[in-house]
């Protein structure tokens, strides 16, 4: 196990820049979830962790190990690729020992750390099948086996979830997850699925054209979004942004929004007059009595089951609304939306950060 | 309705008579063109046919004198000397340039283009370049090494018979290693780069990654190509014929050839027909061998998806 520590890492193709510097230290035993829209470059910065793209500039460092210049079957990583990239002319048992045969190791120390890793993933059944003959999650998890049998200081996980299918990716959620918990061998994860990123990891790192947004715990980035591109990223529904502009009365401010219509603010320096985007989560807006919080006309109404999805229109703009209890509204009719205030957002409207 | 034009409604009708209407055509083509003359020359070897005069039937006497028949023995010889030699190097140097094509190169598609050239260039002329090439007094080889001072007489390439087997080898590589070469590289294409990366991370040096990965996900294409490109070179014709004619004291001389040459400058049809009747078992075990080497192999049974 090792930390990992990226340090103004850049990478073009050509005169394409891809990764603008970033710099990223991962704890040991960490599990960190690299996660941004696709193009944002993090399968590009796995991959140069691998050592399967040139570092163009800037240092990688494994358990403090300069790796610019290391072979990738020197790093000792194991990766888990998107297609799995299982053998398709080896066995189960052959693919997840193929690294230690190779590396000569005596034939007891194969059959024993084969076995332990096809116990620990329920693979024993499969082991003399091959690819071919098993389904998604089973090739998912003897792409996993084959990462595990060479107990490498690092994992990376290159979106090993997204070829499956909705169900069976919640599960292999729980499963990578649990695994980690139970091996707690530092794990480098990405993915463009923010419910992935909030559920898995220890931290994340929100990515956007090649440069880290934010880093930080779900939770901090889920409560305290650093700009206005990871607060529309993480968090589903996505968080309504709305313009407006501050006005300070007395100790406490409120932000006036297009229609003219005032809410509370949250605790800001923002000086008065100053042009921000309001931010508020669906699920921190309840129902108001009327002339109290955003005036809202229904669209439409989507009931989940568990809570209700309720897509309005305020001052001209889309708003999601999220109720535990089921309201009966109709489209078209006029209700009071009512955010709570300490939880509501303001960022700047000409920079994006946070305020 | 008349019952003319109640026929052809049924016949319009009838899936069965439409399927046999249009399997004419090809039928038709297969029959007049490829059926009844490998039959008519299967059954001229068993007859004393000679040009101008209608033979009958005499058993099987035509491969019982061929038995006895030294040059017979050394065309078979000769062929399969030529097949192995040629299909070996053909496949090393084919899969060689397979290998270097699939790499990420300048002009690749250019590259790939060219290497076609020696395949689509028909193969008499090639074959009259490549007389003009071992000739005696002309040969560019001869010339150039004599310039370099490397020998001091022009070797006399197709005077003397190994020299001359060498040489049609020679000629037969170069013009089969396209079929090979770009064969092989659409086989290469279909692997997936992941599994290299895979293979890299899991700490195999570039001959690991071809002995454990490329070579065994290329052998269901190996074992077509080698197989048509062994069929090809053991019936080959036209290159021998153009360059030597068999000679010199038919050392050169294939099945192909020796039964030509019998059967139509010497006018023995029958005896010709019997030399090339007995090219069929040998071709037979070829394909054979492509048909067990194209039985899908365990790792390619099972789910449908990649």
């Amino acid at each position: 196990m090792a930390a990992v520590e990226l340090r103004g890492v850049r990478k073009s193709f050509g005169a394409t820049r891809v990764i603008h510097g970033v710099d990223v230290s991962i704890a040991d035993g960490e599990f960190v979830v690299l996660v941004g829209p696709s193009g944002c470059g993090k399968s590009t910065l796995l991959r140069m962790i691998a050592g399967l793209e040139e570092i163009s500039d800037g240092e990688i460092a494994i358990g403090g190990r300069v790796v610019n210049q290391v072979a990738p079957k020197e790093r000792d990583i194991a990766m888990v690729f998107q297609n799995y990239a299982l053998y398709p002319h080896m066995t189960v048992r052959d693919n997840m020992s193929f690294s230690l045969r190779l590396a000569r190791a005596p034939a007891e120390k194969v059959q024993e750390r084969v076995g332990k890793a096809a116990q620990i993933l329920g693979l024993e059944s499969l082991l003399d099948r091959y690819p071919r003959q098993l389904s998604g999650g089973q090739r998912q998890r003897v792409a996993m086996g084959r990462a595990i049998v060479r107990d490498p200081q690092v994992f990376l996980f290159d979106e090993p979830l997204s070829n499956l299918d909705a169900k069976l990716r919640v599960q292999m959620r729980a499963e990578i997850k649990e695994l980690h918990q139970r091996l707690r061998t530092t794990s480098v994860y990405v993915t463009h699925d923010q419910i992935e990123a909030m559920t898995m990891a220890d931290r994340i790192v929100v990515m956007h054209d090649g440069k880290v947004e934010q880093v930080g715990s779900p939770l901090e980035l889920y409560d305290r979004p650093a700009n206005l591109f990871v607060a529309g990223f993480i968090g589903s529904p996505a968080m309504n942004l709305l313009p407006g502009v501050v006005r300070r009365s007395g100790s406490g401010a409120e932000v006036e929004l297009a229609d003219g219509g005032r809410v509370a603010a949250p605790p800001t320096q923002a000086g008065d007059g100053q042009a921000v985007t309001y931010g508020v989560r669906p699920e921190h807006l309840s129902l108001g009595t009327p002339g109290q919080g955003l005036t809202a006309e229904v669209v439409v109404v989507e009931p989940t089951g568990a809570d209700t999805h309720v897509l309005a229109r305020v001052a001209g703009k889309s708003l999601q609304a999220v109720f535990r209890e089921r309201h009966p509204f109709q489209p078209g009719q006029q209700v009071s939306l009512r955010p709570e205030a300490p939880k509501t957002h303001l960022f700047d409207a000409a920079t994006g950060l946070r305020i | 309705m008349t019952s003319a034009a109640r026929l052809l409604d049924r016949i319009q009708n009838s899936r069965d008579i439409l399927g046999v209407l249009f399997l004419l055509p090809a039928a038709a083509l297969l029959l007049v063109f490829l059926t009844y003359p490998l039959g008519l020359g299967g059954w001229l070897g068993f007859t004393d046919t000679t040009i101008g005069r209608p033979g009958v039937f005499i058993g099987t006497d035509n491969f019982v004198s061929l038995a006895r028949d030294s040059v017979f023995w050394l065309s078979v010889w000769n062929t399969f000397l030529y097949t192995a030699i040629a299909s070996v190097l053909k496949f090393g140097l084919g899969l060689w340039l397979a290998l270097l094509l699939n790499r990420n190169i300048a002009f690749k598609s250019l590259l790939r283009a060219v290497i076609l050239l020696p395949w689509i260039v028909p193969t008499v002329l090639s074959a009259i370049a490549f007389w003009w090439i071992y000739d005696s007094q002309f040969s560019v080889i001869s010339w150039t090494l004599t310039r370099l001072g490397l020998i001091d007489h022009y070797i006399d390439f197709l005077g003397q018979p190994n020299l001359a087997r060498g040489s049609v080898i020679a000629a037969n590589v170069w013009r089969g290693i396209p079929f090979v070469a770009i064969s092989l590289l659409a086989g290469l294409q279909t692997i997936s780069p992941s599994l290299y990366e895979a293979a890299m991370l899991d700490g195999a040096r570039s001959w690991q990654r071809f002995r454990h990965i490329t070579y065994p996900l290329l052998t269901p294409i190996v074992a077509v190509v080698m197989t048509f490109s062994v069929i090809f070179t053991f019936t080959d014709f036209q290159l021998i014929y153009v360059i030597t004619r068999g000679g010199p004291l038919n050392a050169t001389h294939l099945m192909a050839t020796l039964a030509f040459q019998r059967a139509i400058p010497g006018g023995q049809l029958a005896e010709g027909a019997a030399i090339a009747g007995a090219m069929i078992p040998f071709l037979l075990a070829a394909i054979l061998f492509s048909y067990f080497g194209l039985q899908r192999r365990a790792w390619q049974q099972g789910g449908t998806d990649a």
